[in-house]
């Protein structure tokens, strides 16, 4: 299975309002755009989990280079998903994080599990 | 030091309202002409206070919360987020960082410590049954 999608570089996306998800490699990239707090994490978290437990992928990316707000409902999303890739087997890594984004996951201690690139 | 500004918002604790909170807050300061840092912190802090009152203080249920905000002579923002909800046991627990009574929901039990970093003062008052009231107080144009 895994090595039908890497050979077929398999690419999935889906154009849902917040989020664009898209699979390549082994590696399943969600590009979260806009603002996210308590209301769109929620959402946010649904979209992500149901691909990941379709997919499967060895690694999750979150990218963050369109997220215009964010409080710390963000923390909660990146700590479910590590937690869930945790338990899928595979990893998790957190990129292109704005600098006032940044700010509340330094505050967090986000860092500490390595996944902030 | 005088108010040369106030206004009042309240609205049904909803949570797409979380980002219609913010907004106005945003929008009434936006005369100050802070920076985009201090407009971020400010905001970030209401969005965390207005989640408490919607996840914590009416836990689902649905209630009003009232936003009070009013900016000083020397351009000092208080904004006062208030809550007719359960109120708080033990405030000094509750503003922990870590420490969530919502594990479930993913919440990360750093709203409080997110606020006190972010603004210049963070009190709390609260009472059990009666609700809760967060004030922030922030200083514009101190950043430059």
């Amino acid at each position: 299975m895994i090595g039908i999608a890497c050979f077929f570089n398999l690419i999935l996306k889906r154009d849902v309002k917040m989020l664009k998800t898209e699979f390549k490699n082994n590696t399943l990239t969600a590009y979260i755009d806009g603002e996210i707090d308590h209301d769109s994490a929620c959402k946010i978290r649904q979209r992500i989990d149901s691909a990941a437990r379709s997919l499967k992928p060895r690694l999750l990316c979150l990218n963050f280079e369109k997220v215009s707000f964010m409080d710390s409902s963000g923390v909660g999303l990146v700590m479910g998903r590590y937690r869930q890739m945790q338990l899928l087997g595979g990893s998790l890594r957190v990129t292109d994080v704005p600098d006032p984004i940044y700010k509340i996951f330094a505050l967090s201690g986000l860092e500490s599990l390595g996944v902030l690139r | 030091m005088k108010i040369v500004n106030q206004t009042r918002i309240s609205f049904p604790s909803k949570s797409c309202n979380e980002a219609f909170a913010r907004g106005a807050v945003s929008a009434f300061i936006t005369g100050l002409d802070p920076t985009v840092g201090e407009l971020s912190d400010l905001k970030t802090a209401v969005s965390e206070a207005v989640t408490n009152c919607i996840v914590h203080g009416y836990r689902r249920k649905s209630g009003t919360i009232y936003i009070y905000a009013a900016v000083r002579e020397d351009n000092t923002v208080t904004v006062k987020i208030r809550d007719k909800g359960v109120g708080i046991e033990d405030i000094e627990r509750a503003m922990q960082p870590l420490f969530t009574t919502s594990p479930e929901e993913e919440r990360a039990g750093l709203g409080f410590a997110v606020m006190q970093s972010f603004c210049d003062k963070v009190r709390v008052k609260s009472a059990v049954g009666k609700g809760t009231t967060v004030t922030l107080v922030k200083k514009i144009g101190a950043d430059g």
